[in-house]
């Protein structure tokens, strides 16, 4: 679990993060939504140690980060996985060597061992034909099942990803955010996905914050969305005709 | 004000680039990658030009020692000059800011818009002792690069002396040796260090912290070209001042 409260984050005279609070909860996927700019992505950062706020703590299942020596906040890292919105696969190495790379830093397992952890995740992303290639000869929704593969084999506490279906056809986006839910419940981690996909709302939103203009302007369920009437959440979730009918149908068949 | 801060950013770098070393394991094949990369890769390009700019200082050399009561071994002892003290340390760095500083600049730089290298942060890993100490370390390999440029460029000038009817063998061996000091080439080769780091550090910097997409890493490319040009040239100066002067 990830408590976050009252975080604030600016640059230079650019307040994007003013006084975030919120529970990320373990073994469900937490999605962060909002526009553009709304600060998504500083949230994130944050989350990862990449930012530090000016205000406010981020605490790790009783672990507040800003608290934790230098060693202490390197091996919390070590405990999270991350999916990068354009995967962030090192060029120079095959499938197989992306998804070993953490435990060839990070670890004293033999190689052996290794290729043996690497084969059992690159199996659960389906995935073990393509060990020998490297990221320019497979596909993107390939690259993100890889991705995916790194950011788990060390077993991590957090998943955090960053918009993780983006530049992908529909039926890709849905196999990943439903293997993203799947790992996350199998594993009991605590997973965070920015995403502005509102199939992936629908389809994996157990617990959604809403974020406008760097403040959490909406918190609920995929199925809470459906009926809120915050103006700023419907209209950024129902800007399309499509969603509009398919929350009319919703309210209809509930009713 | 933009360049002190760059000045200032670049020194924290460089103290970054030595904390929370990368396992041996993995630093071990990603330093002898970089030397392939960096110096063996470079190594037909600086024959080449040593070769020829060799020939071509024994040439300008002869034509322009029209007086008969100057020896011709004259020619022999300024190729040998040249090529040791300017050409194949100052000159062929200058060659490889562009050559090998624009690899760097341009490998690391996209790593940085392709996320890669927040990648490698979130894991853990100081990136910048895994991308930019193994290109400090082969550059230590970057003189035996510039011993063989003076071979070859001296070479060149011996063949064109020779070969094209300038003086004569013996003559040219003769002001080879012509009060030669040996210092010059101890000298030759702790420039050559020092354009080493410049070479593998300022390129790093300007790939590391760039922002942007494809066009910011070309412009890095060229920006990291010039200033590590400059930085060369200003070092040569101070350096020759204090060695020599």
């Amino acid at each position: 679990m990830i408590e976050v409260s009252n975080i604030h984050k600016s640059f230079g005279d650019a307040h994007i993060l003013k006084g975030i609070s919120t529970v990320f909860e373990t073994g469900k996927t937490n999605l962060i939504i909002g526009q553009s700019g709304s600060g998504k992505t500083v949230l994130l950062k944050c989350l990862l140690g990449l930012f530090s706020p000016e205000e406010g703590s981020i605490i790790y299942d009783g672990q507040k980060y800003s608290e934790l020596s230098g060693a202490q906040q390197r091996n919390l890292r070590q405990d999270m996985g991350m999916v990068f919105q354009g995967s962030a696969l090192f060029d120079g190495m095959t499938v197989a060597g992306n998804v070993m790379f953490p435990l060839e830093m990070f670890t004293k397992l033999a190689t052996s061992e290794m290729e043996d952890r690497v084969n059992i995740v690159l199996k659960r992303v389906n995935l073990v034909d393509a060990d020998h290639k490297y990221p320019s000869e497979i596909s993107g929704g390939m690259q993100k099942r890889v991705a995916i593969a790194r950011a788990i084999v060390m077993n991590p506490q957090y998943l955090f990803c960053d918009e993780p279906n983006s530049g992908l056809d529909p039926k890709t986006a849905i196999l990943i955010d439903n293997l993203i839910k799947e790992i996350t419940e199998e594993y009991n981690i605590t997973t965070v996905i920015n995403t502005h996909d509102m199939n992936s709302v629908m389809e994996i939103g157990e617990n959604i914050i809403f974020l406008k203009d760097g403040l959490k302007a909406w918190e609920g369920t995929k199925h809470e969305i459906f009926k809120t009437d915050n103006e700023a959440v419907t209209n950024f979730v129902y800007s399309s005709e499509l969603f509009k009918k398919v929350r009319q149908m919703y309210i209809e068949e509930r009713n | 004000m933009k360049y002190l801060a760059d000045i200032g950013g670049y020194a924290i770098m460089v103290v970054e680039v030595f904390k929370k070393p990368t396992k041996w394991r993995i630093m071990k094949t990603l330093i002898l990658k970089e030397i392939d990369e960096l110096i063996f890769g470079s190594l037909g390009i600086i024959i080449f030009i040593s070769f020829f700019i060799g020939a071509v200082v024994a040439i300008q050399t002869a034509l322009n020692l029209t007086n008969e009561l100057i020896p011709k071994n004259l020619i022999g002892f300024a190729t040998r000059q040249s090529i040791i003290l300017e050409f194949a340390p100052t000159f062929v760095s200058i060659i490889m800011a562009g050559k090998v500083g624009s690899y760097i600049t341009s490998s690391i730089g996209t790593m940085r818009v392709t996320e890669q290298i927040d990648a490698l942060e979130v894991m853990g890993v100081n990136a910048l002792n895994y991308l930019v100490f193994p290109k400090i370390i082969a550059m230590l390999f970057y003189p035996f690069a510039i011993a063989i440029s003076m071979y070859v460029g001296i070479f060149g000038g011996w063949l064109a002396g020779v070969f094209g009817g300038f003086l004569t063998s013996a003559d040219f061996v003769e002001g080879l040796t012509l009060e030669f000091i040996p210092f010059h080439v101890s000298y030759a080769f702790i420039k050559t260090l020092i354009f080493s780091f410049i070479i593998a550090t300022i390129p790093a910097f300007h790939g590391f912290y760039m922002r942007g997409g494809a066009l910011e890493v070309g412009k890095a490319s060229t920006t990291a070209f010039v200033w590590t040009s400059v930085v060369i040239i200003i070092t040569n100066y101070i350096l020759t001042q204090l060695l020599l002067g």
